[in-house]
């Protein structure tokens, strides 16, 4: 019992980490309606500029401070340079813009930092410790933590500014905000800073734990079943869908795993994934699509 | 004449081709009620979209208190104090009641984003009086009971007793209302025009709506201008324009 209990938890705990990259993309679909492909990306680059500076001998706040600024800034190009000229623009549009976005930040990541492996120690050990007679690594605890203070900070400024409201109300209908005097290109630049902090605080925890890399913008192919599980357009349906797709994998890798004889957590998140599309095509918590005839 | 809130001259509108207003003028008094009406297609939606700017007039030239421009950014529009409510509903359906009119005050914000979050500064000041200014309205339109309420899940008629609170809370001068009354049942109606009116003479809000019911708009209104196939075909008191043979022949003689 114990042994699937500890499987349960850690996989619960790698599902968090699904859920940080996760929350990334849903913040920016809910504002602007599109899928953006470069989240990986950007996650890439916020985790390579902070190991650099850090490895520059800058100390461990002044290179998260300065990192958050440069996602900040980036948020703001990316408004000026893609958004803006793609206004109005139907969603495809908008989503190949991201792609190519995503070749422009990588290529800029190799420009400036080189595209060598780093290190990232974050001070955490990934050392077991007892809770309650489980097993759970320390840092999964951390991560867990990490992901929850990000969700209370990301729900007070939503529910709890007159920002917020903005924000919402541009989710909720960009048409009617727009017609409302709400200013379009202010709420993006918002929400793409708030993804890109999102994307720091992603991108450290899964380099720690991977090495920061290339590979690393490839999470984005694992927020992708969590996104279909769990509904592009809410927050909570990113979590859930997160600690659905990091439990089953694990549990399926030990118990289905020695039946197929291979490695199963790496295709049964998106087997999942095809299963909710089949009977629930917009997620535990998305939006229905309802569209008057 | 000399106290015109909105004064249009010889505005043009066309698309492609095709005529949408025709050499239009006519003023709007200061505090009055003024009814757009005519058939569907004779330009009265095109008409309140150049007026606050969604659409740029090919020919003439409007006066709004005072000030003359050809074309107006819509966000110019509102800080200059045109509000408006609209024909579909736009209302964010997954906010409450007391979010959607705080909403519209938005754009009034002065406090930045910082600001916002930590609640420092000129946001404290602004969300006082944002709060006050939006309960106000709500108390106005008798909307309390729902003031937390979700707004999806409310009657229509009081959907659009929201709208019509989302427009006020910026304290407009001119309010441009897009066929409030669509859709609703005739108790619907008398209480929405009882708003309307309660709107103009105790806000002292001037009024230009758009409404299909002439019942309704001959009550309701001190002016109303009569649009057919993008041309004024009628401009007048209700009673002047109930006996102009033009407005009769276009409109109130045809049956639709």
């Amino acid at each position: 019992m114990n042994f699937f209990l500890e499987t349960l938890v850690s996989g619960l705990s790698a599902g968090v980490m699904y859920s940080l990259v996760a929350i990334g993309f849903v913040l920016i679909y809910k504002a602007s309606g599109v899928f953006n492909f470069a989240q990986g990306s950007m996650l890439l680059f916020a985790s390579l500029t902070f190991v650099t500076l850090v490895e520059k001998g800058a100390p461990f706040g002044v290179a998260l401070g300065t990192t958050a600024l440069v996602m900040i800034l980036g948020a703001i190009l990316i408004e000026r340079l893609v958004l803006r000229p793609l206004v109005n623009r139907d969603a495809l549009t908008l989503f190949m813009a991201t792609l190519g976005l995503s070749f422009v930040i990588e290529g800029l990541a190799q420009l400036l930092m080189g595209s060598d492996v780093h290190m990232l120690d974050l001070g955490i050990d990934d050392l077991p410790v007892s809770v309650g007679g489980l097993m759970i690594s320390q840092f999964d605890l951390f991560a867990s933590g990490a992901a929850l203070a990000l969700v209370a900070v990301l729900s007070i400024v939503f529910n709890k500014t007159r920002m917020g409201i903005s924000l919402r109300a541009v989710a909720d209908d960009t048409l009617a905000a727009q017609s409302i005097g709400i200013r379009l290109p202010a709420i993006w630049r918002i929400v793409w800073s708030v993804a890109g902090i999102v994307a720091l605080a992603a991108g450290l925890i899964w380099g720690a734990r991977q090495g920061v890399q290339y590979s690393l913008s490839l999470v984005t192919l694992k927020a992708l079943p969590v996104l279909i599980i769990g509904g592009f357009s809410s927050i909570a349906g990113a979590i859930v869908g997160g600690l659905l797709v990091g439990a089953t994998e694990s549990l399926a890798d030990i118990y289905i795993g020695p039946l197929v004889q291979g490695s199963v957590s790496t295709w049964f998140a998106y087997i999942l994934a095809v299963v909710f599309l089949l009977v629930r095509p917009a997620g535990l918590f998305g939006d229905r699509a309802i569209e008057r005839v | 004449m000399a106290d015109a809130l909105l004064r249009l001259h010889d505005v043009s509108l066309a698309f492609k081709g095709i005529t949408a207003l025709n050499r239009l003028s006519f003023d709007v008094e200061r505090g009055e009620i003024c009814a757009l009406i005519g058939p569907n297609g004779a330009g009265k939606s095109s008409l309140l979209n150049v007026i606050n700017g969604v659409y740029r007039a090919n020919t003439g030239d409007i006066v709004f208190d005072g000030v003359r421009f050809e074309r107006i950014h819509p966000l110019k529009a509102a800080d200059l104090g045109i509000g408006r409510t609209f024909q579909h509903n736009a209302l964010f359906g997954r906010l409450t009641v007391i979010e959607n009119v705080l909403a519209g005050l938005a754009r009034h914000g002065r406090a930045n984003f910082l600001e916002n979050i930590f609640r420092l500064g000129r946001d404290r000041a602004e969300r006082r009086s944002f709060t006050t200014r939006a309960h106000r309205i709500i108390a106005f339109l008798e909307l309390d009971p729902h003031i937390e309420t979700v707004v999806s899940t409310l009657p229509y008629g009081l959907q659009k007793r929201v709208d019509l609170a989302r427009a006020l809370v910026a304290d407009p001068k001119l309010l441009l209302l897009d066929e409030p009354m669509a859709g609703m049942n005739q108790d619907e109606k008398a209480e929405m025009s009882h708003f309307v009116s309660d709107v103009n003479e105790k806000l002292g809000t001037t009024v230009v709506l758009i409404e299909h019911d002439v019942g309704i708009v001959m009550d309701l209104a001190d002016h109303v201008v009569v649009l057919d196939y993008g041309r004024k075909v009628g401009d007048g008191t209700p009673d002047e324009v109930r006996n102009n043979p033009d407005v009769i022949a276009a409109y109130l003689g045809t049956v639709h």
